[in-house]
């Protein structure tokens, strides 16, 4: 059934309507393709100077730029019929790497992340944030939509499991992201609200056996801390205090590239990584924090754009979630840096420095823009 | 898949998705709505708090401590300087667990309860980021100590800074006073701006009259620190205006030569000079090392110096009260003959002992012991003045009256603070029937006038109003207010001058003939000082009686006896024909003037001639 709605892309040269080229050919999208480039080099310069002008920072973080950018053409090759198949068999795989990190993984600042293979680190949590909405994608895109009880259930049982698995590592930010992902998956497919508010109404009602039962000491500082920096002014209360300082003494024109106070004299922590909104909000002042937000705006609303116009429900799905990832990522780093939601070490895409991050976000793209060509060279 | 039962419509599930994919974009605009309201609200609503939060960051303002000014003597050697010192300083901000530094730092270097006391208080009343000081004076070890667990010791610093040195410790101890760290009290009179950064202050002498002057104005820096507090570099500076350098009247080596004179004894030297009301020397033994107070002294040395029956921390020079005795009498001449009661002529009869008339009481001149007789059947002023005839001056004095007599010998200065530049100055007494009303309710005796009339009784004077009174002797009546200091940047300060006492030339001259010859004369009471003189000195012996014991403290038998002696007093000015240098001395119980004496020649010798060999030959 699924092979009988799906359409096999054809080679470019059997394109009647169209003139064939290279761009269709290679599947690219050039108008997520131009944003995106736009992102990088914006966040390359402000990346110059949140590593406080530490060039090797700017290269370092280029290079992981151009991998990823080699990365996402390869994704874009893909068809969609290619990423069903492997779907299943990735998602098996990847809960594999998940166990083996709980078992022989590699630790850094109290938690287990990392899988060590022949000197190559990689962290598996980051490719199940691509692999968990595939499946589940994949999953549904056999059922009726919108999807039934069982359905639903059976979902949650694949979003629940690698979630579960990070969660152990311990790591919270991750393992909420990755569950969101796939919910997001639910969400398009069009879930019902009944269900929807259900679980809003049962994570509310959770909330305090978690904070009671589950929380770790530390994931709860986070969170009073939010709440109340002045608390523990030279403790963890330090990091949102300096951040939202760095934020508010930028203004409305910015203190001016690399002149940002905060930064250059060490007073915001992870200038470069996880806090770069605050170095740029310093330094370009609201105007710069308007730049990137409409940068990111256009992104995600191409991302639906192509979601909408894709030609099966698996597409859809697909563009749809992973749009609304790369969102969260934006909601939840830019709130957490001014202090509306608790540190949680989430990077802001595409801008803060990182390899890993940088790498999935661009195999992403790399599928959204699969789904994006797949439209553009296939027949109606 | 065959076994589906529904099929699946690919519209309705268009349909479905791209609904929900609007409900998403919705939802994003929205909540990206609310973290757009969220920077709003930080950088355009409350910029300003923002702004300046990290201007407080970034800027701190620092005190500039003004250099203190030096203190030099006449001859430009160095009497207070300002050396390098290092102190440890905390700053709170960077401190993560206060008591844990301030325990570990306890266990590297010693911290006394006085330090951290201290170093409470200020912490109290610091400003962002100041560095607030808990140990001065650290020794090099304990400095590389520091240095080497500086890495798990953030917030603590080690900074260099100014600290007062006396090259000379005792000998000028209380002639220049001391600085020390600001106190409790201190801090409640001194301008807050003005001392911040400076952390002592003159305590008594020299170093706190002139304290306005040495200590210059505070400058201001403000600099980047980075969070770590490491200072990038320098905004904005306004210099310190440093303390004022001080030449003093003082004279290094008259002031060694009354120390080496005095040697062990205590007792007190002031010299002046009568030209110009500088004071040359003021010497009050024992004295004690000043640079010990400059850091807080410690409980045990401070004990030993409150507590030592020769109480070194009282400076005699000026606070000292003693009966100027005979030393008295050239003033009590002088009141004779401004009063015409006398002329150089009049000749009074000495059997050797005075009585009032009608009363039996016999007031026994000091010769009539030694002698068995009078010093001579009649006596005039001069031989009265040159073997301190006492029977001359009781009657003088009895005719006199008290009244008058105060009235006489307050112009020289007797009985009143001279107004030195300098600190702690005491009264003295120059009794009067008023005087004795007031102090004591109680009418005035005739028979205290005429122990008055030799300096016992009432009469009380410090050696500095003696100086005084003899170096306005030495001027003819010029009067000065003494000064200790010469001047400042090199323009000199005159002392202030008072009203003259204005008598005929003759009546000086009949007084210092009487005064040579004490020295000079054969039968003088300090002939002793003539041998090998090469000028001539006029001078005047005393003797006070040692009425009670100071502090009522109890001393074992020896001690009293000791204690129990004459003051030995001597005043001089010489040369003189052209007095340039006026003395008073004091030996407390040497016994008699004669203990006093011969320091008086080693000072002015040692002023006239830059040496003394006097006495060395014994």
């Amino acid at each position: 059934m699924a092979d009988y709605l799906r359409q096999m892309p054809h080679q470019g040269s059997a394109d009647l309507a169209r003139r064939p080229s290279a761009v269709s050919r290679f599947h690219i999208d050039i108008p997520l393709l131009l944003l995106l480039l736009a992102l990088t080099a914006y966040g390359l310069i402000v990346l110059y100077s949140g590593s406080g002008k530490d060039m090797g920072a700017v290269i370092r973080q280029g290079r992981y730029f151009l991998l990823a950018y080699f990365i996402m053409f390869i994704v874009a090759q893909l068809s969609m019929g290619q990423i069903m198949r492997w779907a299943p068999w990735l998602y098996v795989a990847a809960l594999g790497t998940l166990v083996a990190v709980m078992l022989v993984g590699v630790g850094a600042k109290g938690a287990q992340r990392w899988l060590s293979l022949g000197g190559f680190r990689f962290q598996p949590s980051e490719i199940m944030k691509l692999i968990l909405p595939v499946t589940v994608a994949w999953y549904l895109a056999d059922r009726t939509l919108p999807p039934r009880f069982l359905h639903i259930m059976v979902a949650l049982i694949l979003i629940g499991l690698p979630a579960a698995l990070i969660l152990q590592q311990p790591d919270l930010g991750t393992a909420l992201l990755i569950a969101a992902s796939g919910l997001f998956v639910l969400f398009i497919a069009g879930m019902g609200w009944r269900y929807i508010f259900g679980a809003v109404v049962l994570a509310v009602a959770s909330a305090w056996p978690a904070w009671m039962f589950v929380l770790k000491d530390y994931q709860k500082q986070r969170i009073l801390t939010m709440l109340d920096p002045e608390s523990d002014k030279l403790g963890a209360g330090w990091n949102i205090i300096q951040s939202k300082t760095a934020i508010g003494s930028g203004g409305w024109d910015g203190k001016g590239w690399m002149k940002g106070t905060q930064s250059h004299l060490d007073f915001l922590p992870e200038s470069h990584t996880d806090f770069i909104i605050a170095v740029m909000s310093e330094e370009f002042g609201l105007r710069g924090v308007l730049v990137l937000m409409a940068i990111y705006l256009l992104i995600l609303l191409r991302g639906f754009l192509i979601g909408v116009r894709a030609q099966s429900s698996f597409g859809r799905m697909m563009a749809g979630s992973l749009t609304l990832t790369f969102f969260v990522y934006i909601f939840v780093n830019m709130g957490m840096v001014a202090g509306l939601l608790p540190v949680v070490g989430v990077p802001l895409p595409l801008v803060s420095a990182g390899g890993t991050s940088v790498v999935t976000l661009m195999a992403g793209f790399g599928i959204l823009m699969a789904i994006s060509t797949e439209k553009s060279t296939g027949p109606r | 898949m065959p076994n589906h039962i529904q099929l699946k419509d690919s519209h309705r599930e268009t349909r479905i998705n791209n609904a929900r994919t609007i409900t998403a974009v919705l939802l994003v605009m929205g909540l990206l709505g609310v973290i757009l309201a969220r920077y709003y609200a930080l950088q355009v609503t409350e910029y300003e708090v923002y702004r300046t939060e990290s201007e407080r960051n970034r800027v701190q303002l620092q005190p500039l401590p003004p250099k203190r000014g030096l203190i030099y003597d006449r001859n430009g050697e160095l009497l207070a300087d300002n050396r390098p010192s290092f102190m440890l300083s905390i700053v709170r901000e960077q401190v993560p667990d206060l008591d844990a530094t301030l325990a570990e730092l306890g266990e590297m270097l010693p911290i006394s309860e006085g330090d951290l006391a201290n170093f409470q208080k200020k912490l109290q009343r610091r400003r962002p980021y100041e560095a607030v000081p808990l140990r001065f004076r650290l020794t090099g070890k304990e400095r590389a100590l520091l240095a080497v667990n500086r890495y798990r010791l953030p917030g603590v610093v080690v900074d260099a800074q100014l600290l007062r040195y006396y090259p000379h410790g005792e000998l000028f101890s209380h002639a220049i006073g001391y600085v020390g760290r600001i106190n409790e009290e201190e801090v409640l009179y001194l301008d807050e701006s003005d001392y911040r950064g400076t952390f002592h202050v003159g305590k008594v002498g020299v170093e706190k009259y002139y304290e306005d002057i040495l200590h210059g104005d505070v400058g201001y820096q403000n600099v980047e620190t980075n969070a770590h507090g490491r200072v990038l570099r320098v905004l904005e500076r306004f210099d310190p205006k440093p303390g004022t350098d001080l030449v003093l009247h003082l004279d290094i080596n008259v002031q060694r030569a009354a120390v080496d004179a005095l040697g062990d004894r205590r007792g007190a030297v002031v010299a002046i000079d009568p030209l110009t009301g500088g004071v040359l020397a003021l010497v009050s033994t024992p004295g004690f090392d000043t640079n010990l107070f400059v850091n807080g002294i410690s409980s045990v040395d401070y004990s030993a110096l409150r507590d030592s029956l020769d109480v070194p921390l009282f400076n005699r020079a000026i606070q000292g009260q003693y009966p100027p005795g005979s030393t008295i009498k050239p003033f009590m001449s002088m009141a004779g003959l401004e009063s015409g009661l006398v002329t150089t002529e009049t000749t009074v009869p000495d059997p050797g002992w005075y009585s009032l008339p009608g009363d039996s009481r016999k007031y026994r001149d000091w010769i009539l012991r030694i002698r068995g007789t009078g010093h001579a059947p009649r006596v005039d002023m001069k031989m009265a003045i040159a073997e301190s005839c006492d029977v001359y001056f009781y009657d003088l004095a009895r005719r006199l009256t008290i009244d008058r007599m105060y009235d006489y010998l307050k112009p020289f200065g007797l009985g009143e603070r001279t107004g030195i530049d300098t600190t702690n100055e005491g009264r003295g007494v120059l009794p009067s029937t008023r005087w004795k009303r007031d102090a004591m309710g109680q009418a005035w005796y005739p028979g205290e006038t005429i122990s008055a009339g030799i300096g016992q009784g009432y009469m009380l004077t410090s050696p500095m109003q003696l100086a005084v009174a003899t170096s306005v002797m030495a001027s003819k009546g010029v009067r000065r207010t003494p000064r200790l200091l010469y001047s400042i940047d090199g323009e000199p300060i005159a002392a202030p001058l008072l009203d003259p006492i204005v008598v005929p030339e003759e009546y000086w001259a009949a007084v210092y003939e009487g005064m040579v010859e004490v020295v000079h004369g054969k039968r003088g009471t300090a002939k002793a000082l003539a041998k090998g003189i090469e000028y001539q000195m006029a001078g005047k012996t005393g003797t006070a009686q040692v009425i009670g014991i100071a502090q009522g403290a109890v001393y074992n038998e020896e001690d009293v006896a000791e204690r129990h002696r004459h003051h030995g007093l001597f005043i001089a000015f010489a040369p003189a024909e052209a007095p340039t240098i006026a003395v008073a001395i004091i030996v407390e119980n040497g016994g008699g003037s004669s203990a006093a004496s011969p320091i008086a020649r080693a000072v002015i010798d040692t002023w006239l001639f830059g040496h003394s060999g006097f006495g060395d030959s014994g």
